[in-house]
């Protein structure tokens, strides 16, 4: 304590965020530390995803090549696809995101540390599950899409497994980013920084955090059926026993199609960032960017179906999908419009940064516009599968993510080292990724107009193919030797060059406010921002924030804070304390990887036992890291500001982290829903006659949740009354009947003898039945940790974030019970059968 | 094994005038095909359409790569101008009306055009047939074609991995799988359907060039899905009756002593299981029929021409020629026997 006391304050405000050193280096829990290995892993797996294209582009440069076999081919453009995609697009976003999104926001810290560096290893070890798969001659060789029956019953070995089960682990890291990026947005911005003043980056980050909670669940729940498929034999997708393989394609495409823009439009964020500095003044349009921007996320759910345009679907529904299609283009244009009246607008300076956006404006366009022209129906009738596909959605990807985050790199490298990189090696990287990439892939349009289909291992000469083939493999090398060029550079200038100083670009937004490099802390103190670019319009702030004359710029008591803001005006609500150093979340992940991997080999045991102690793991975490009691009620944060600090119900982080979550949860849910709906639109007897689960259990299954719910408020509220005898009998008897509630939904199939292997009927039954049943389960164990907490001293009537916590997910337990109750049971009643 | 040296062009193809292209449209695709395809077959190219629905869907694509080839260069140019050129400050209104006109307003009428003009041309690229007209249903299975003929009399003729039309007459596909999800794509002559297992899709198409196009499966559909094509011939409709007659028809007998042996091992070792000669004692449906095998373009689905040395090539090695294929090797047989089975196939004219 004394120890604390001689320090001066900006020492003492350092102590708590102190990254640790040696092997405990990796026990660090820090967004901004995070984040920087974040990109690190993602840039390591792109380097990976990159070699493999270059391995096809060798095999595809000269006809009927022998250099790769057809099956590592096959292996190959599965893992290049699956890994830009998953490993390297949507991970890296995340990445940029936790890493500057502190400082712009001027938080402290991100809410839930624990949570992203959790996301980080689950990502980190999945990822590398399923890069290593290759060496082994195991990878995956379904395509990035693993379209049944193909990759369900015609593929054999684990390597469709490994994609199966070692991508759904990293989507949590996905749906965690997820989770940790829109509570920020909402509550940790700095005082002042109301909704419609805070920096376009965050704005399109709130968008895309939106998405991906909407996107990535029908995908998980498509997984657990292909993987429910493919070890079990469930026949979601077999067309023999009533399953249909164009299920899975429309899950994969529900997720597939935003995923898209889920990449695009982070990297257009960054762009949005980098083009007012550019032109140094404010952008021209905040409104219509931000209207764009939500315009493209809404609008990208409803696209899907033109990834299926020659599977058949009747003219309706292909003029409708075109029509949507064409209509996406509307507010990327204005967002594409915006940054270059910005520009017309203001005194454009040249700098690195711009060229990679001027290169990415180039790409993007023309991937844009040939996204039009295979957005119109009849013309990917003959597009579709061919290498004209292949070149558009490298022009899209390419120009809409790899360029703008190539810049991003360029332009928060002196944030993140506090160095400046060469701006030399940085246009001879960009020239030569330029023309190594239009020399590269302008060429496929021809060649697959020409006829070449996609995902071919060779083709045989004389077809027109050859030449373009060469000429596109030329192009590639050129474009991975500038990317070569990028990271010598980056290297380079990491080590060599002298520190840069502050706002080396005269940026206009808070991260700015800082002495290069940024620290785990983030600014100095928290300033009261009024504006949109506060570096340049309220004058003093940068000394202010500096001179540690804000908010938060001590830490007395030696704990980790960030201050907490109303989500609409930013309005000060709480000092919040976040958790530091801690190898919880390493070791859970590391569990959480065994539930995954282990079921790829069939190792049913260890799968069981790892996620049993990955639950353990978490419990553990969430009982000493979490809702902790603070030793005073409140505390003054600097200039007479005193915030609370605990809160529970909707003002606390936690609350919004819940319902967050179960947002995302109840996606998953209804996608498999939809397809039990699916499976009913294309059969003529769905469900069977008499062969479903009655309407017994299920209502038994029904009136126990729904008791166990309506128990579980009154124990909420006679704890918050402090009647302990009263809160420990409402849960505990909640609690008996959630195990009750579970079992009788078991019981309903169980006992109609569904044989799920049949049919696809019992089989979809069976599904909505177990992840109900489960839920219900899940909030059994809820309901215990809530007696326990009490028991401990832990949770108080006023400290009582736990009971209402999970008072919530209770409400979206019941829906989830009512919903499958009424589909399962009601259904076939209401269908006359 | 490099495959290369058994494969040898087929035929040269003529080049199909593209009668449906409008004057400049043929001019530009003449040019682009002498500058990037300059010469190479052109069987397999949508650029070079030979039927009435690839000759719109390569009008569409001109309006449109024009179109999009102009506006790229006006954005372009915009930005270089903006960055380049001038890049002092500009008034704040002109960069207004730059976000209402050219982010708004321009992209809705082009957009709203383009949707019109190409949804219109849907309903005739997918226009049903006459009830009388011909109908010709196509298996896509792991990786070849099974392809037969559905007469108007309720009988039907197969073959495999090989399809010959009239010209000038609109025929329906009848698509399907038993495996996995192939697709049916003649760039040539009209786009892409999927073959998807429990469903049955259809294709209509009308060529209008006789001439040799060449077919491929569109959907990833396993190792193999690179050996997976087939080639179409379009006839005059007389030659075309004549052949399908013909290929109604039931296998010739051997005609030299070599092929009856090549006949007779054939039986004997079990080819039959899984391949049909008609009026032999070869049933099996698992494979392609080879009642006339030897009067085809290619044998394994458009990969290797129709000689007898590339027939005891295949029989020997499939593997080699087709990764992953069903179908064993029987580089086991006598040399003989190989030399006389691939005799007696190549004869089944």
């Amino acid at each position: 304590m004394t120890d604390r006391e001689s320090m001066t304050q900006e020492e003492r405000l350092a102590a708590p965020w102190r990254t640790p050193r040696g092997w405990r280096y990796f026990s660090a829990v820090n967004n901004t530390q995070v984040g920087t290995w974040y990109i690190a892993a993602s840039f390591i797996f792109f380097l990976f995803a990159g070699v493999l294209a270059l391995l096809m582009r060798v095999q595809l440069a000269v006809p009927e090549n022998d250099f790769l076999s057809a099956d590592m081919y096959n292996q190959a453009f599965t893992l290049h696809g699956s890994v830009m995609m998953f490993l390297f697009a949507v991970p890296i976003f995340e990445a940029f995101a936790i890493m500057i999104l502190p400082g712009m926001l001027g938080a402290r810290e991100l809410p839930l540390p624990r949570l992203s560096t959790y996301g980080f290893w689950c990502f980190a070890i999945g990822g590398a599950f399923v890069c290593g798969s290759i060496f082994f001659d195991a990878a995956p060789k379904g395509g990035w899409f693993m379209y049944p029956p193909l990759a369900t019953r015609y593929q054999e070995g684990i390597g469709n497994d490994v994609w199966l089960l070692g991508l759904s682990f990293i989507e949590i890291a996905s749906i965690a980013a997820a989770v940790e990026l829109i509570v920020s947005i909402l509550r940790t911005r700095a005082p002042g920084m109301r909704i419609n003043l805070m920096p376009l980056y965050a704005w399109y980050i709130l968008v895309v955090a939106g998405m991906i909670l909407f996107a990535f669940p029908p995908l998980i729940a498509g997984d657990l059926l292909f993987e429910l498929e493919r070890a079990f034999d469930w026949p979601f997708f077999d067309a023999s026993r009533g399953g249909d393989p164009l299920l899975w394609q429309h899950l994969f495409w529900i997720f597939g199609h935003p995923e898209v823009y889920i990449i695009f439009l982070p990297a257009v964020a960054l762009v949005a960032m980098i083009v007012p500095t550019a032109a140094q003044r404010p952008i021209v349009g905040y409104s219509w960017v931000v209207l764009a921007a939500i315009g493209t996320g809404f609008i990208s759910f409803g696209l899907w179906v033109h990834h299926m345009y020659t599977t058949g679907l009747p003219n309706i529904s292909l003029g409708f999908f075109s029509a949507a299609s064409q209509a996406v283009a509307i507010p990327t244009g204005v967002q594409i419009f915006c940054f270059i009246a910005t520009i017309v607008a203001g005194r454009f300076v040249r700098s690195v940064p711009m060229l990679f956006v001027a290169g990415a404006l180039a790409i993007f366009v023309l991937g844009g516009l040939t996204g039009v022209m295979i957005a119109i129906a009849p013309f990917d009738f003959q597009a579709h599968d061919s290498y004209f596909i292949v070149a558009h959605l490298h022009y899209v990807l390419i120009g809409g993510m790899l360029f703008p985050v190539a810049a991003g790199f360029y332009y928060y490298f002196p944030l993140a080292t506090g160095k400046m990189m060469s701006e030399r090696l940085g246009r001879i990287s960009f020239w030569l990724m330029f023309i190594g990439f239009n020399v590269a892939f302008l060429p496929m349009h021809i060649t697959g107009l020409a006829g070449m289909p996609r995902r071919v291992y060779t083709y045989p000469e004389g077809l027109g193919f050859d030449v373009l083939n060469m000429i596109s493999t030329g192009g590639a090398f050129a474009l991975a030797i500038g990317v070569l060029v990028f990271i010598v550079n980056a290297v380079h200038s990491r080590l060599q060059h002298a520190t840069a100083p502050i706002n080396p670009w005269n940026a206009g937004t808070l991260e700015w406010a800082i002495k290069m490099p940024i620290r785990p802390w983030g600014l100095r103190s928290v300033p009261h921002v009024s504006s949109r670019y506060p570096l340049w319009e309220q004058p003093d702030l940068l000394q202010h924030v500096t001179e540690g004359r804000g908010y938060l710029a001590d830490a007395e008591e030696g704990k980790r804070e960030t201050l907490l803001t109303s989500s609409i005006d930013a309005m000060p609500t709480q000092c919040l304390r976040v958790p530091g150093i801690s190898f919880l979340p390493l070791l859970a992940a590391v569990f959480t990887g065994g539930a995954f991997i282990f079921p790829v080999f069939k190792m049913y045991a260890p799968a069981g036992v790892s996620a049993v102690l990955a639950l353990m793991v978490i419990v553990y975490w969430l009982w000493t890291g979490t809702a902790i009691v603070p030793e005073k009620p409140e505390k003054d944060v600097g200039n007479g500001l005193v915030l609370p600090l605990y809160s529970s119900g909707s003002e606390s982080v936690g609350w919004w982290a819940t319902l967050i979550t179960m947002i995302g949860i109840m996606t998953a849910f209804f996608s498999l829903v939809f397809g039990y709906f699916f499976f009913w639109t294309i059969h003529e007897n769905f469900p069977p006659d008499n062969e479903g689960p009655g309407v017994t259990w299920p209502l038994i299954a029904l009136a126990a949740s729904f008791a166990s719910w309506l128990l579980t408020l009154f124990a909420r509220r006679w704890n918050a009354r402090d009647h302990g005898f009263r809160f420990y009998a409402a849960i505990s008897l909640a609690a008996v009947l959630a195990v009750a509630g579970t079992l009788a939904m078991l019981a309903g199939p169980h006992f109609a003898n569904m044989d799920p292997t049949s049919h696809v009927y019992p089989a979809i039954v069976w599904v909505l039945v177990i992840w109900t049943a489960l839920h219900v389960a899940i909030g059994f164990l809820m309901q215990l940790y809530c007696i326990a907490r009490r028991a401990a001293g832990r949770m108080t009537a006023t400290h009582d974030i736990e009971i209402r916590n999970i008072a919530l997910y209770w409400h979206f337990a019941l829906i989830t019970v009512v919903v499958t109750v009424a589909v399962i049971a009601g259904f076939p009643l209401m269908s006359g059968r | 094994m490099p495959i290369h040296e058994h494969s040898e062009p087929i035929f040269n193809a003529v080049l199909p005038s593209a009668v449906v292209l409008t004057r400049l449209g043929r001019a530009l695709v003449l040019l682009a095909a002498t500058l990037l395809l300059a010469g190479c077959g052109n069987v397999q190219s949508s650029l070079m359409p030979a039927g009435i629905e690839a000759g719109k869907i390569a009008n569409l694509f001109l309006v449109m790569a024009i179109g999009a080839f102009v506006i790229w260069l006006m954005v372009v140019a915009l930005a270089f101008y903006a960055t380049v050129v001038n890049p002092e400050r500009h008034s704040i209104r002109v960069a207004r009306g730059l976000i209402i006109g050219g982010g708004v307003i321009f992209p809705v009428i082009v957009l709203t055009s383009l949707l019109a003009y190409g949804l219109a041309l849907m309903p005739q690229l997918r226009a049903p047939i006459a009830d009388d007209g011909l109908r010709i249903a196509v298996s896509g299975e792991q990786w070849w074609w099974r392809v037969r003929y559905l007469l108007p009399d309720g009988s039907e003729v197969v073959l495999a991995n090989e399809i010959r039309l009239p010209v000038g007459e609109r025929v329906e596909f009848l698509l399907s799988s038993p495996d996995v999800i192939h697709s049916f794509w003649v760039p040539s002559l009209a786009g892409k359907v999927d073959m998807t297992p429990g469903r049955t899709t259809t294709l209509t198409l009308t060529p209008t060039e006789t001439g040799i196009y060449r077919g491929a499966c569109a959907e990833y559909c396993g190792a193999s899905h690179a050996r997976m094509n087939f080639y179409v011939m379009v006839m005059e409709a007389a030659a075309f009756d004549e052949w399908l007659q013909h290929q109604a028809e039931p296998a010739q007998a051997p005609k030299s002593s070599l092929a009856v042996r090549g006949r007779d091992a054939f039986l004997f070792n079990g080819c039959g299981a899984c391949h049909t000669v008609r009026n032999t004692a070869a049933t099996g449906k698992v494979g392609p029929d080879l009642t006339h095998v030897g009067s085809r373009l290619s044998i394994a689905a458009g990969v290797l021409s129709t000689k007898p040395d590339n027939f005891r090539h295949w029989i020997e090695h499939p593997e080699a020629v087709k990764p992953g294929v069903y179908m064993p090797s029987f580089a086991m047989l006598p040399a003989e026997d190989l030399r006389a089975i691939a005799k007696w196939l190549d004869e089944l004219q």
